[in-house]
């Protein structure tokens, strides 16, 4: 298997699939090193040595986010930590944190990924990258970073957020390709827009979009402000971040970097595999990764894979298609993964507060806005205003420390939502994108 | 030397000021002076009436979070400076005042101000040193 970046990526199916069949034997090894994997082996009476075809990986069970939860902080490592080189973290709902380590060799395989990703926009060592994502524990901004850098392009980290200072850098640097989120950069270019500004202004010939799913619609729209081609680049930090698989010049579906993951689409409801063309629940194993392979993680992302393997940009890697819905009830606002259950939780701890509440997401000048109407408690109310809005404020701040999200919070007489019946409507999201 | 305030949390509904003086109408509840503290996500409205523990209860009936609050009512001359003097004695003293509102006065040439304030037992006593008159529960009632 020739190790040469273009020569992996027109492989064959054969060719591909004989790499992931070596690689998932030695992942599984390096899985059985971490004690959660051990245990997960020994109860299904499962050593990896057992696996003779790629198909045998289905009589493992999946791994979820719970078992990540459940593992913190190290029980899924599977390298001697003084190997570790970084970990990313999520805040999972109600404070449990997630973690994912990366050895040196991890960084090294996930920046080539990422690398792959931006020649296959047709970015070169020419370009000038503003890196829009925020960086930090989101993987977004670090690891298009680092593969950015990588190919020699210019990197402005400017980060999320700082819209005219955003705008003054596409002018003064030349920027040319761009890494944002899809409602960010919609804002951006309403702003602009105002200032008089337009395409003929800036540089931009390429954007990157990641961290959200959109509309087609926006897509056209968003191509048309910018007057430059977008791609798509979908990633989870559990799979280390952005890079796992991207959009060719096609424009249809992400071809998945099948050397490093194996990517299944299953039944959420059954876990039963579904055929390539059915939209289900995306899964995905490391094949690479040192620190902390993780073996059939369910994403909760939903989407489909395409039926025909072979594409006209040369890769036979699989195209799985925009992130259509979630199998579970995670909210994206701004680029930010939160739950539900963390607003409860913020909620149900916080004096003053009653049993009912509403999450309401809407667009505001292009910009995500989280609304948070919330009945107060019976007796909460002691004649005093300036008690009402102290509790607001609190709501407000604590929101912000778990979800790391600015929320706008109302608060609604006791009452005011409809009584719960069954499960209640928690979340409404008005969002067009 | 106090009278009982109604405090109201009414949330941004259209609407819902209405209901509230619905309720207060069908309890048969006259509204002396009101004032309505508003944000824009929520309001306090305060009430002065002829009879607080009926319109407490009428409120409470309907489902408003209702409170009762504890304000001095001080009869001024209704005539320029009349309030500023009023303050002014009590920046003397150096009483905070929360809030403060006004109406009209039946007794020829008055106005009534409703001062809310941390120590109303203090300020009651600074305001009888002055010879003012602070209004009890039945003056309101029989205004």
């Amino acid at each position: 298997m020739p190790d040469r970046r273009e020569e992996l990526e027109k492989a064959g199916r054969r060719e591909i699939e004989k790499l992931q069949l070596d690689r998932l034997r030695s992942s599984l090894g390096r899985a059985a090193r971490s004690p959660f994997y051990r245990e997960l082996f020994a109860s299904n009476s499962f050593r990896p040595g057992d696996l003779v075809s790629l198909s045998d990986l289905g009589r493992l069970p999946f791994t979820v986010k719970q078992d990540l939860r459940d593992s913190y902080p190290d029980r899924m490592l599977a390298c001697p930590p003084r190997e570790v080189v970084r970990m990313h973290s999520s805040s999972g709902t109600t404070g449990t944190a997630t973690v994912v380590y990366h050895t040196a060799g991890d960084i090294d395989r996930w920046t080539g990924l990422v690398v792959r990703c931006l020649v296959m926009a047709g970015a070169t060592a020419d370009d000038v990258f503003q890196n829009m994502m925020g960086y930090g524990f989101f993987t977004g901004g670090l690891g298009l970073h680092y593969g950015a850098e990588r190919l020699g392009m210019m990197v402005i980290p400017a980060g999320g957020g700082n819209t005219h200072r955003q705008i003054e850098l596409f002018r003064d640097f030349g920027t040319t390709v761009i890494h944002v989120t899809p409602s960010y950069a919609l804002h951006v270019s309403d702003v602009f827009r105002e200032m008089g500004l337009g395409p003929e202004d800036f540089k931009i010939k390429k954007i990157i979009f990641g961290a959200e799913p959109y509309s087609e619609g926006t897509r056209s729209k968003l191509e048309e402000a910018y007057r430059a081609q977008a791609f798509n680049c979908y990633g989870l930090s559990e799979m280390n971040g952005p890079g796992v698989a991207f959009e060719c010049r096609r424009s249809e579906g992400m071809h998945v970097w099948e050397d490093s993951y194996i990517v299944e689409i299953i039944d959420p409801a059954s876990g039963e595999a579904l055929p390539a063309g059915e939209t289900g629940e995306v899964v995905f194993t490391t094949l690479t990764r040192e620190a902390m392979p993780l073996i059939r993680y369910r994403t909760r992302d939903l989407a489909k894979i395409y039926p025909e393997t072979a594409c006209p940009c040369g890769r036979n890697f699989t195209r799985i298609s925009r992130i259509t819905g979630r199998s579970d009830d995670m909210l994206i606002v701004k680029g930010i993964n939160l739950f539900p259950s963390q607003i409860e939780h913020v909620l149900m701890k916080t004096p003053g507060v009653g049993t009912n509440y509403l999450i309401v997401l809407d667009r505001f000048e292009n910009l995500d806005r989280l609304t948070v109407r919330v009945e107060i408690a019976p007796g909460a109310f002691h004649g005093d205003a300036e008690e009402m809005r102290r509790l607001q404020a609190l709501i407000k701040h604590s929101l912000r420390e778990e979800i790391m999200v600015q929320a706008e919070v109302e608060l609604l007489e006791p009452g005011a939502l409809p009584p719960s019946q069954g499960k209640a409507k928690r979340v409404l999201d008005k969002r067009d994108v | 030397m106090t009278i009982t305030q109604i405090s109201v949390f009414l949330e941004n509904k259209a609407g819902r000021l209405w209901e509230a003086a619905e309720a207060l109408k069908n309890a048969g509840i006259n509204i002396r002076a009101l004032s309505l503290a508003d944000t824009s996500d929520f309001g306090v409205l305060r009430l002065i009436v002829d009879r607080p523990d009926e319109a407490f209860d009428a409120l409470r009936q309907k489902g408003f979070s209702t409170a009762r609050t504890e304000v001095l009512a001080v009869e001024v001359p209704d005539r320029p400076g009349g309030l500023a003097d009023l303050l002014r004695l009590l920046t003397g003293e150096k009483i905070n005042v929360e809030y403060v509102y006004a109406f009209a006065g039946k007794k020829e040439g008055n106005a009534v101000v409703v001062l809310r304030v941390e120590e109303p037992g203090q300020t009651a006593s600074v305001l009888q040193r002055s010879s003012s008159t602070i209004l009890t529960a039945d003056d309101i009632a029989r205004l």
